[in-house]
């Protein structure tokens, strides 16, 4: 793990607490509706981001990641719950969303759609600080510091509109862009996953680096568990817009306690030829958010599943160490039964897997 | 689908009550006072307000205006000022009459423009494509009023093979199913299938190109489907769409045959309509712009409702 | 706000990096590379070139046309095309047609241009703040217009220059009224469009404004399609312009324009057809021009970038 909490000397303090963070699409009929069911995208989430440190967010597509990202943003307003920034709540009177979006920023999946294709790269990077009111000349003097500091050089790039980029250099503008607002908390919701493995390196280091350098933290959401695994302190698993697991990288990675977890980390593929699997780790699509199953709502894909699980609603449990899952397993006095914890999940042919 | 269907219709009801206080309010845009058309130049001031009062024209505008949809809804329009017949009889008969010359028109156009689309669309950038493609674009700038009369001159002045305008022979306006009557149909619905045989045209030739680009006709060939089989795929997929452009095109020409009937002193509701503006008849002109529009929004839903039964894909629930 | 050295520490201070010089990248706008297609497209330049000369005709009319436009002689009525002195021959009131046609091109040309420029302002206007509002405020706006869009534009030109009467300002009224509700509903949807798109979110991501994100962002987005939309409404507008005339609503005579003579020509079908045809060949002409103007500007816009 090459990530640390190398930046922050002193002892690590949240810089965002997130509270029973909620928000339910209602689904949309058209004309007279009868819109009584919403999606449950995110369902009551709470966490803290300590300050200085990069989060993951990992979870299946479709699990509220992105949703979750927007809320945190308050591109979405929640529908309930809130978010705390610095100590302030956020669109409170003591921090209004203008002074919040100062501090925090946002890295979107699509390079190419999340830049204006009719604006310069140096007007969309300019854009944020003259926004908060730097001056127009001060903004993109700005821009092209900024330009320079991702790897792109101003003379050669500034200029030149977003279709002119590849993927990669678009990903660095949009960086820029977040950056050029002075952040302290940057949201990178899948801002590699639609790069080339090898741009996508290149792209990891700088935001490493930026990391560094500027005191940044941040909130990577990603689907790609390595990705995830190389970069993040902290992780969090999402399933069906609740967290089910909460820990230290190197703890969630390395002894996962939630089944799901699990069966996620089972279904990274691997290079290594004798760690193969008999069986698919997870079947079956994620059940429909619209009407989560009762009870824990992994239980219909869980392989350890027990009768109480369809009724018990999990929550988070602190197992030490910073790790906290919401499983009835790990949940004393919950009526599940450990003994007959037998038989888990889908055997692997190597019994010691070794990480390169 | 039935829940679909109902919902379809829920939407149309608002946008015909909205239709009907437009055509309600045309009345009340007119300048002056609604009764200068009816009102002798020398009335007396007690004559006019005793006639406002008799009209209902003193009652504040949204009580006249739910008497006047309430008398509609029960198939009163009240009474044209020029004919002092009731004006829904009027209506009724110049509808029967446009909508022949309508329905005739669209055939005419919808065949011509889609031979000319299908051509375009199957033989992309080809010389055929770049001629349909002339031909569909000259058919949308077309001022079919002026069309009109240059095939008058062609064809009744210069080669005297039709004639130039009227409904019939006897001038009665009775439209009858004979050689004599058909013959005066001929030119008027040509000149109006030129309307939609462009915009035919182009969507065919859009509709068929997007078809043929996709993967499952390449698969088609690829298992060895000849080139008749793949025509009757592309037509299958097409024609809800084709259908749906004609049927709005039908309630397009239904109201807006006024030029061309004009052209052709065809006894339709445009010609009506014609009388109604310079006669100042208000109420007649009320009345044959609500039935056209109400028309046109009845045939947008009847497209929509067709469409989706024909359209397997199409499943608005 | 702070400086920059944060961010700039490895290039020095921010006032002494390199300004953008001479020898920086600079890509043309698109406004300028739809020009330069645009120039490239030999259809669009004809187009172009026969509207440019239409327009000149009429406004330079009063110095360049031969004859008194207005000046009738009953000896000399319906003239064929190509007599001395009537090189298009002359109307029904002996009147030369030329001079008419150039003349009546400023009323023609005028009544079907404004009313798209009016709708076009007035239609984006609605449209985006439909598109941009959305949810109730939207659905307002476009339940409205969608009972203007219950009327063919044809009927409803007629039926709004029909009550409000015959004249120059009612036509031009109506014409507009049929062309806001028109643009309104392309502007929305590419309004809406842009309002979804991440760059907005990341607009507003930055913390800026409504009126800021829709003057720096969705109007540069969404003004082009909406123009797009309205060139190819120009030949509509000419037709029903010409057509409001024709049927005796627009234009008054003896004023001259192209309807308003094509229909008081009519008579003349049997004894000058060409000299009666004449108007409506040159309402065809502006129309496909605009037309195929209309589709070369698609077409330039549309390019894969």
């Amino acid at each position: 793990m090459s990530a640390t909490m190398a930046g922050t000397g002193n002892l690590p303090r949240p810089l965002m607490r997130v509270r029973n963070l909620m928000k339910h699409f209602p689904l949309r009929r058209r004309a007279i509706g009868l819109g009584r069911s919403s999606v449950r995208a995110v369902d009551g989430i709470s966490f803290d981001v300590m300050k200085g440190e990069t989060l993951g967010v990992v979870g299946e597509s479709g699990c509220g990641k992105s949703t979750m990202a927007r809320v945190l943003m308050q591109l979405i307003r929640q529908d309930s719950g809130e978010v705390v920034f610095d100590g302030r709540t956020v669109g409170d009177r003591t921090l209004p969303l203008q002074a919040f979006r100062r501090q925090a920023q946002m890295v979107f999946q699509d390079s190419y759609a999340s830049l204006n294709p009719r604006m310069t790269i140096e007007d969309s990077i300019a854009f944020g600080p003259i926004v908060h009111g730097t001056t127009p000349a001060k903004a993109l003097d700005r821009s092209h510091a900024l330009l320079a500091r991702v790897g792109l050089a101003p003379a050669r790039f500034a200029g030149r509109y977003p279709h002119e980029l590849s993927g990669g250099q678009r990903q660095r503008v949009n960086i820029a862009r977040a950056l050029a607002v002075e952040p302290q908390l940057v949201i990178l919701d899948e801002a590699v996953s639609a790069l080339d493995k090898s741009v996508e390196a290149q792209v990891l280091n700088l935001l490493e680096d930026l990391k560094r350098e500027l005191a940044l933290t941040y909130l990577f959401i990603s689907h790609d568990l390595n990705v995830v695994r190389y970069l993040c302190d902290r992780v969090i698993v999402m399933y069906l817009g609740q967290v089910v697991e909460i820990g230290p990288a190197a703890e969630v990675f390395d002894s996962p306690r939630h089944p799901y977890t699990k069966a996620l980390l089972r279904s990274v593929p691997s290079g290594d030829p004798l760690r193969r699997l008999d069986a698919p780790p997870l079947s079956g699509d994620p059940p429909n958010p619209i009407e989560p199953p009762s009870g824990c709502r992994f239980h219909p894909r869980c392989v350890v599943a027990q009768p109480v699980c369809s009724r018990a609603v999990p929550s988070l449990t602190d197992c030490g160490d910073r790790h906290a899952v919401a499983c009835l397993r790990w949940q004393s006095g919950s009526g599940y039964s450990p003994a007959s914890d037998i038989g888990g999940l889908p055997p692997i042919r190597t019994v010691e897997v070794s990480h390169a | 689908m039935i829940a679909y269907l109902l919902r379809r219709v829920g939407y149309a009801l608002p946008t015909m009550l909205g239709v009907a206080f437009l055509c309600f309010m045309l009345v009340h845009l007119a300048p002056g006072d609604p009764l200068v058309s009816i009102l002798p130049p020398d009335a007396s001031a007690d004559l006019q307000k005793q006639l406002m009062r008799l009209y209902g024209f003193d009652r504040p505008l949204p009580v006249q205006f739910g008497h006047w949809v309430w008398r509609a809804l029960q198939g009163d329009l009240g009474t044209s000022i020029a004919t002092a017949r009731p004006v829904v009889h009027e209506v009724f008969n110049a509808v029967g009459n446009t909508f022949i010359l309508a329905t005739l028109a669209t055939l005419i156009g919808f065949t011509v423009g889609s031979l000319f689309g299908f051509v375009g669309g199957y033989f992309r950038n080809s010389w055929m494509d770049r001629a349909a493609s002339v031909v569909s674009v000259i058919g949308v700038s077309l001022p079919h009023y002026w069309i009109g009369m240059v095939l008058v001159i062609i064809f009744s002045v210069q080669l005297m093979w039709l004639p130039p305008s009227g409904a019939g022979p006897s001038g009665s306006g009775q439209w009858q199913w004979d050689v004599a009557h058909v013959k005066y149909l001929l030119l008027p619905a040509f000149t109006m299938s030129f309307i939609p045989m462009g915009i035919v045209a182009r969507t065919v030739r859009a509709l068929v190109g997007d078809i043929l680009a996709q993967e499952f006709v390449v698969g088609l060939r690829a298992r060895g489907l000849g080139e008749f089989g793949v025509f009757r795929h592309v037509v299958k997929n097409c024609a809800p769409t084709a259908l749906a452009v004609m049927g709005l095109q039908l309630g397009y020409l239904l109201g807006g045959s006024i030029l061309i009937e004009t052209v052709f002193s065809w006894p339709g509701t445009g010609f009506l309509l014609n009388q109604a503006i310079f006669q100042r008849d208000l109420p007649l002109l009320q009345g044959v712009i609500l039935i056209l529009a109400l028309f046109f929004v009845g045939l947008n839903l009847a497209v929509d409702v067709l469409q989706m039964l024909l359209d397997p894909r199409i499943e608005r629930t | 706000m702070t400086s920059v050295s944060a961010v700039s520490q490895p290039h020095g201070d921010a006032g002494l990096l390199p300004r953008l010089d001479a020898m920086a990248v600079r890509s043309p706008s698109h406004r300028a590379r739809v020009m330069r297609r645009l120039a490239r497209d030999p259809i669009a330049m004809m187009a172009s070139a026969i509207i440019l000369a239409l327009i000149v005709a009429a406004i330079c009319a009063p110095w360049l046309m031969p004859a008194d436009p207005f000046a009738t002689s009953m000896l000399k009525r319906l003239r064929p095309v190509g007599t001395p002195g009537y090189l298009l021959g002359s109307d029904e009131l002996g009147r030369d047609m030329l001079s008419r046609l150039m003349l009546g091109g400023r009323l023609s040309l005028f009544m079907g241009i404004a009313p798209v420029v009016m709708a076009f302002v007035i239609g984006s206007a609605i449209g985006i703040l439909a598109g941009y509002a959305g949810g109730r405020i939207n659905m307002l706006i476009m339940r409205c217009i969608d009972v203007f869009y219950a009327f063919p534009s044809v009927l409803l030109a007629i039926a709004l220059s029909g009550a409000l009467g015959a004249g120059i300002t009612n036509a031009l009224i109506s014409l507009t009224a049929v062309f806001v509700p028109q643009i309104a509903r392309v502007a929305e949807s590419v309004t809406t469009q842009a309002r979804r798109s991440d760059y907005v979110e990341a607009a507003r991501a930055s913390g800026a404004s409504a009126t800021i994100i829709v003057w720096q962002h969705v109007l540069r987005n969404v003004t082009g399609p909406i123009f797009v939309y309205a060139t190819s409404l120009i030949s509509v507008s000419m037709i029903l312009a010409s057509g409001l005339s024709f049927l005796g609503l627009g234009v008054k005579p003896p004023e001259p324009e192209w309807g308003l003579m094509l229909n008081s020509l009519r008579a003349a079908i049997y004894g000058q057809p060409i000299v009666a045809a004449l108007p409506g060949v040159l309402i065809f002409l502006t129309s496909i021009s605009f037309n195929l103007l209309a589709d070369s500007l698609r077409m330039a816009m549309e390019v894969k970038q």
